[in-house]
C-alpha cells in the first residue's frame, strides 16, 4: 500500500464510526434531546404550545404547581405506589426465585412452573387493568369469595372507595411487576459457585444461615439495580392507574403522571403541566444518576 | 448428602409444596379467570356464586370482536406500527451498534452514557414536546407519529442489546474481510449480519413488545378510531359499553396473542430481551 493510500484508508476509519452511529444520533438529538429542551423552555412560557408567540413567565408555573395541594398528593401516591411495589416485586421474585431453585421439587414440576410464574409479565398493563377491574368489581370474583370465607361482610367497591382505591392499584402492579425479579435472581442463584454451600454444610450452617451469610450477600448487585431500575419505571406508571382509577375517586390514586397528564390534556394547561414534567424528569434524572454511578461502581 | 427422609424432612418438602401451589394460585389465577369470563355469556360473568368453568360455553364474545371491522382495524394498526418500528429500530440499532463494538473513537463513553440514561426518561415529560412538534408538522393522528415515537423509546436500548451481541462475535472474522481489501461495510453485510441472527431477534422482540404495549403515546397522538392501536381498543370498548365483560376480555385475549406466542416460541430471546438491560 502507498502512504496516501494508507492515510486515506485511515480516514476512512476515523469517520466510518461517526457514520454508523448517525441515524441514531440523529434521532436521539432530534427526538429526546430536543423536546427534553423544548419542555424546559415551555415551563418557563405562558400558554405554551396553544399561542404561537408565548410571553415569559417565570417561574410562575412551578409556583402554581408547588402550591397545588393535589400536586403534593400526587407526590405522596407516587411514592407509596413505589415503595410498596418495588418492596413486594423483590419479596415475591425472591420467595418465589428461592422455591423454584430448591433441590425438593422435581425439574419438570420446576420448568413448568417457571412459566406460570412469568405469566403477569406476558400481559400489558391495559390488560392487567382491565382484568384485575374485572376480579375486583364489586359483583365480582375477588368479594364473592372474601365474603364466602368471611374476611369481608359486605361487597367492597376495591376501586370507587377513597379508603381502598390506592392499596387496590398498588396489589394489582405488584401482581404485574414481580416476574423481573424472579427471572434475574434466579439466574442470580444458578451462578452462585457451588463451593460455597458445600464448605457452608461441612461446617456446620442451617439453611436459614445459608441464606444470610452466602445466598443474599451473592444476590446484592442483582437486587440493588433492579431495584433502583424497578423504581425509576413505576415511579412513570401510567396505564394502569389510568384505566382501573384514572386518579379518583377525589384524587386518592392521583400520581405524578396522571396529574401531569390531566393538567396538559383535560385542562389544556400545557405550560404548568410541562413544569409537572420537569419535575418528574429531575426526579428520574436523580434516580439515573445514581443507577449509572452504581453500575459504573461495580 | 443431605438426609432425606427423616419426619422433619417430608414436612419441609411438603410445606414447600403447599407454598408452590399458593404461588401459582396467585400468578394464574387472574389470567384465569379472564380467559374463563372470555368464554362465557355477559350475564353468566356476574352470576353467584361465580363459575369456575363456563356453565354455557360461548364463542359469542370472540365473534363479536373478530366480525367488527372497527376492532379489526385495531389489530391491523397494532401489528403495523409495532412491525414497521421493529424493521427500522433493528437496522438502524444494528449500524450504531457495528460502530461501538467495531471502532475506537473519541466520545465513545460519554455516548454510551447518553444512551444509557436515556432509557430512564418518563414517557410522560416527552409527551408534552412530542404532542406540540406533532400537531406543527400536521402529522397528527397519523402512522407517522407514532412510529417516529416509538423508535425513540426502542432505540436506545435496542442499541445497547445489539452491541452486547456483537462485542460476543470474533473480531477476526470482520478483519479478514479488511485484509482482503473489503470496507467495513462490506464486513457488517457479508460477515456480520449472517451471525447476527440470535442477536437480531432478540432485539425485535423487545422491540415489538414495548410498541405492542404502548398506550400514552398512542392515547394522545391518535383521534380518530381508524388510527387507534389495540390497547386503546380495549380502553375504548370500556367506555362505548361498559357492561360487556366477555368482549374485553376476549379482546384483552387476542390482544396477549402475540406477546403468549413470541414467549412460547423464542423463550430464551425473550428473556434476554426483557433482562439483558437490568442484569448488565
Amino acid at each position: 500500500m502507498t502512504r496516501q493510500k494508507r492515510s486515506h484508508h485511515k480516514l476512512k476509519r476515523a469517520v466510518a464510526p461517526y457514520l454508523y452511529l448517525s441515524p441514531s444520533l440523529l434521532i436521539i438529538g432530534l427526538l429526546m434531546l430536543l423536546p427534553m429542551v423544548t419542555v424546559i423552555a415551555y415551563s418557563f412560557q405562558n400558554s405554551a404550545v396553544l399561542r404561537r408567540d408565548p410571553s415569559f413567565a417565570g417561574l410562575k408555573h412551578y409556583q402554581a404547581i408547588f402550591d397545588d395541594p393535589v400536586f403534593w398528593a400526587s407526590l405522596w401516591h407516587t411514592l407509596y405506589f413505589t415503595c410498596m411495589s418495588v418492596i413486594f416485586h423483590m419479596t415475591i421474585g425472591m420467595v418465589f426465585a428461592l422455591m423454584l431453585n430448591s433441590d425438593r421439587i422435581n425439574p419438570t414440576l420446576r420448568n413448568i412452573l417457571r412459566v406460570l410464574y412469568i405469566l403477569p409479565w406476558l400481559f400489558t398493563a391495559v390488560i392487567i387493568a382491565v382484568i384485575w377491574r374485572l376480579l375486583l368489581e364489586p359483583n365480582g370474583v375477588v368479594n364473592s369469595i372474601l365474603m364466602q370465607i368471611g374476611i369481608i361482610g359486605s361487597k367492597v367497591e376495591w376501586f370507587s372507595s377513597p379508603e381502598t382505591a390506592l392499596h387496590a392499584v398498588t396489589f394489582a402492579n405488584i401482581w404485574a411487576g414481580y416476574p423481573l425479579f424472579m427471572v434475574s435472581l434466579l439466574a442470580g442463584l444458578q451462578g452462585i459457585p457451588k463451593d460455597f454451600y458445600e464448605a457452608a454444610d461441612i461446617d456446620g450452617a442451617k439453611a436459614y444461615q445459608k441464606l444470610i451469610f452466602i445466598t443474599i450477600p451473592q444476590l446484592m448487585p442483582i437486587i440493588i439495580s433492579i431495584s433502583l431500575l424497578d423504581f425509576i419505571w413505576t415511579m412513570q406508571v401510567f396505564p394502569l392507574i389510568w384505566i382501573t382509577t384514572g386518579g379518583g375517586p377525589i384524587y386518592s390514586t392521583e400520581v405524578l403522571s396522571t396529574y401531569t397528564y390531566k393538567l396538559a390534556f383535560s385542562s389544556y394547561n400545557l405550560s404548568q403541566a410541562s413544569a409537572s414534567a420537569v419535575v418528574i424528569l429531575l426526579i428520574s434524572l436523580g434516580l439515573t444518576l445514581f443507577y449509572i454511578r452504581y453500575q459504573k461502581a461495580r | 448428602m443431605r438426609k432425606r427422609h427423616t419426619p422433619k424432612d417430608r414436612l419441609i418438602t411438603a410445606a414447600l409444596h403447599v407454598a408452590l401451589a399458593a404461588g401459582l394460585f396467585f400468578a394464574a389465577f387472574p389470567i384465569y379467570w379472564m380467559l374463563n369470563s372470555s368464554f362465557k355469556s355477559n350475564t353468566e360473568i356476574f352470576a353467584l356464586p361465580p363459575s369456575i368453568l363456563p356453565k354455557a360455553f360461548t364463542l359469542e364474545a370472540y365473534a363479536a370482536i373478530l366480525g367488527d371491522p372497527v376492532k379489526l382495524r385495531f389489530f391491523f394498526n397494532s401489528y403495523f406500527v409495532a412491525g414497521a418500528v421493529t424493521v427500522l429500530t433493528v437496522l438502524i440499532a444494528l449500524l450504531a451498534a457495528y460502530g461501538f463494538s467495531r471502532f475506537n473513537f473519541r466520545g465513545k463513553g460519554s455516548l454510551n452514557t447518553l444512551i444509557i440514561s436515556t432509557q430512564t426518561i418518563p414517557p410522560i415529560t416527552l409527551l408534552i414536546p412530542f404532542f406540540g412538534l406533532v400537531v406543527s408538522y400536521g402529522i397528527f393522528d397519523t402512522y407517522v407519529a407514532l412510529i417516529l415515537t416509538y423508535l425513540v423509546f426502542t432505540l436506545p436500548y435496542a442499541i445497547l442489546l445489539m452491541t452486547g451481541y456483537l462485542n460476543t462475535l470474533p473480531r477476526d472474522l470482520d478483519e479478514a474481510v479488511a485484509v482482503d481489501g473489503g470496507t467495513s461495510w462490506t464486513a457488517l453485510w457479508r460477515v456480520i449480519v449472517p451471525i447476527s441472527l440470535p442477536g437480531i431477534v432478540a432485539t425485535s422482540v423487545y422491540t415489538f413488545l414495548l410498541c405492542w404495549n404502548e398506550f400514552l403515546f398512542a392515547l394522545t397522538l391518535t383521534k380518530s378510531t381508524s388510527m387507534r392501536t389495540v390497547p386503546i381498543g380495549i380502553q375504548l370498548l370500556m367506555g362505548q359499553h361498559a357492561f360487556e365483560w366477555n368482549q374485553m376480555m376476549a379482546m384483552s385475549v387476542l390482544g396477549s396473542l402475540p406477546l403468549l406466542l413470541i414467549y412460547l416460541v423464542a423463550q430464551r430471546y425473550f428473556l434476554a430481551g426483557m433482562t439483558a438491560g437490568s442484569v448488565k
